[in-house]
């Protein structure tokens, strides 16, 4: 029964929510809207289990490693602050707290921790991008192009500009068209041995 | 008391002191959330030396900030209004004062059911029941994908590949949307081929999948060159950021 009824009800969900693509109604739009509607909120009261983990897990390594027992701290005093100032609905209009935080917290370590990978990119491209071959070769100068059509303070040249264009809108979509073809047919595969129970890993051990 | 964190201690105090002291520049930010932005973009930046307790300080900080940030989020945006405001609509009358008026709609009772079965992984004697709402979530997100990828990802893929070869523009020839067009048709082909593994890549099949190995290359070139200069735009953003608003030096 533990592993029967979640199999059932994926097979059930699934043929119904494929079903309703092909038969048109008011029905159809029924369960569409309201299947979207239910993943979300049923999604969202999965976020508890997250934050519980999140808790679970900063508070054992405080108690449990005297080395990590202030930077746990900065963690759980960061998320009582953000919870504390997000209480209220009007939190969420411009200029509260809670969205200064945002802007001044949270803005600048994710970005500033995602243009860190400029540096590292660049070090590690140059290991592994040698033009050692006609194919490395090749990455190497589109590469090269299309940085030169983005930088900061505009394309380089007319030419750069059309060349980019061209490069974007021609063998990158032919190749990018080849590889959604592909991830298209794996996906589909997929799905059917979902539905059908076939793929089962989503259900864990016992 | 740690070396690391003696450190972290006397940079956090320098900071403040800079800020009290406003550093003499008359032209730099007294809003102490902009120092505080500015104290933790210089923190991340620190990680290009070396792992430090800066860095950790600011990775751990986010870490908290984050998972509270979506978690409001997630209360206010998705569970009040689409399910706290459809079970018992008055309920949300001082915040969402037009889903007030509406009807209670009770299917929205089973996804609560749902949700609260998620919680029951917590519950040390049915973690099983937990399984039941995932099904309806994987099943449900199934049944939708199937379709979507079937229609956008491979039926729609393979419909925008089946263009004319010649392209003819105003009566002439246009030999520049014929190549591009051959390119294109040439391109998916020889793309797909050399992902096909159940013949040998000899002769002219050999060939075509070497033409495919160019393509996807060009893609990966350009895709690498989108994603550096992406990188280095969030770069400019954050030097913007600690020049200008914090330090007030660019107009």
């Amino acid at each position: 029964m533990r592993r029967q009824i979640p199999l059932y009800i994926v097979l059930v969900c699934g043929i119904v929510f494929v079903i309703q693509f092909f038969i048109p109604s008011h029905e159809s739009e029924f369960i569409f809207e309201y299947g979207q509607d239910w993943v979300m909120v049923i999604g969202i009261l999965a976020l508890p289990l997250g934050i519980w983990s999140y808790l679970r897990k900063t508070w054992l390594t405080a108690v449990k490693k005297p080395k990590e027992r202030f930077f746990a701290g900065v963690s759980l005093f960061g998320f009582a602050i953000m919870m504390l100032t997000g209480l209220k609905r009007e939190s969420l209009m411009a200029g509260s707290l809670y969205m200064e935080l945002f802007e001044y917290v949270l803005i600048p370590i994710q970005a500033t921790i995602f243009s860190l990978l400029a540096f590292y990119i660049a070090s590690a491209a140059y290991r592994a991008f040698r033009a050692r071959s006609v194919i490395a070769t090749m990455l190497l100068g589109t590469a090269f192009i299309v940085m030169l059509r983005l930088i900061p303070l505009g394309p380089i040249s007319d030419v750069n500009q059309a060349l980019v264009g061209w490069i974007l809108s021609v063998p990158n979509m032919a190749a990018k068209r080849g590889l959604l073809i592909g991830i298209g047919l794996g996906a589909i595969a997929t799905c059917i041995k979902i539905i059908l129970g076939i793929e089962r890993t989503y259900l864990g051990r016992d | 008391m740690r070396k690391d964190l003696v450190w972290l201690f006397a940079g956090i105090l320098f900071f403040g002191l800079l800020y009290l002291l406003n550093w003499g520049v008359k032209a730099i930010s007294t809003d102490l959330l902009v120092w505080i932005g500015a104290f933790l973009t210089l923190a991340i930046l620190s990680f290009l030396y070396q792992d430090n307790a800066f860095y950790k300080f600011a990775e751990h900080l986010f870490v908290g900030v984050s998972a509270a940030y979506w978690m409001c989020m997630g209360f206010w945006n998705t569970l009040v209004p689409n399910l706290i405001a459809k079970l018992h609509p008055p309920i949300v009358k001082g915040v969402l004062p037009a889903i007030a008026e509406k009807p209670p709609e009770y299917w929205y009772i089973i996804p609560a059911a749902l949700g609260i079965m998620f919680l029951m992984r917590l519950s040390p004697k049915a973690p099983w029941i937990s399984r039941w709402a995932l099904a309806f979530i994987v099943g449900t997100t199934t049944g939708l994908n199937l379709v979507r990828y079937l229609r956008s990802d491979f039926l729609g893929q393979i419909k925008s590949t089946l263009i004319p070869v010649i392209v003819v523009e105003n009566g002439s020839l246009s030999v520049g949307g014929s190549f591009s067009n051959i390119v294109i048709v040439v391109g998916v082909l020889c793309g797909l081929i050399y992902f096909f593994f159940s013949k040998e890549h000899k002769g002219l099949f050999g060939v075509a999948s070497r033409v495919g190995i160019y393509i996807l290359m060009i893609t990966f070139g350009a895709s690498f060159g989108y994603t550096v200069m992406a990188r280095i735009s969030l770069l400019v953003g954050r030097m913007r950021f600690l020049l200008g608003d914090w330090m007030g030096l660019l107009q």
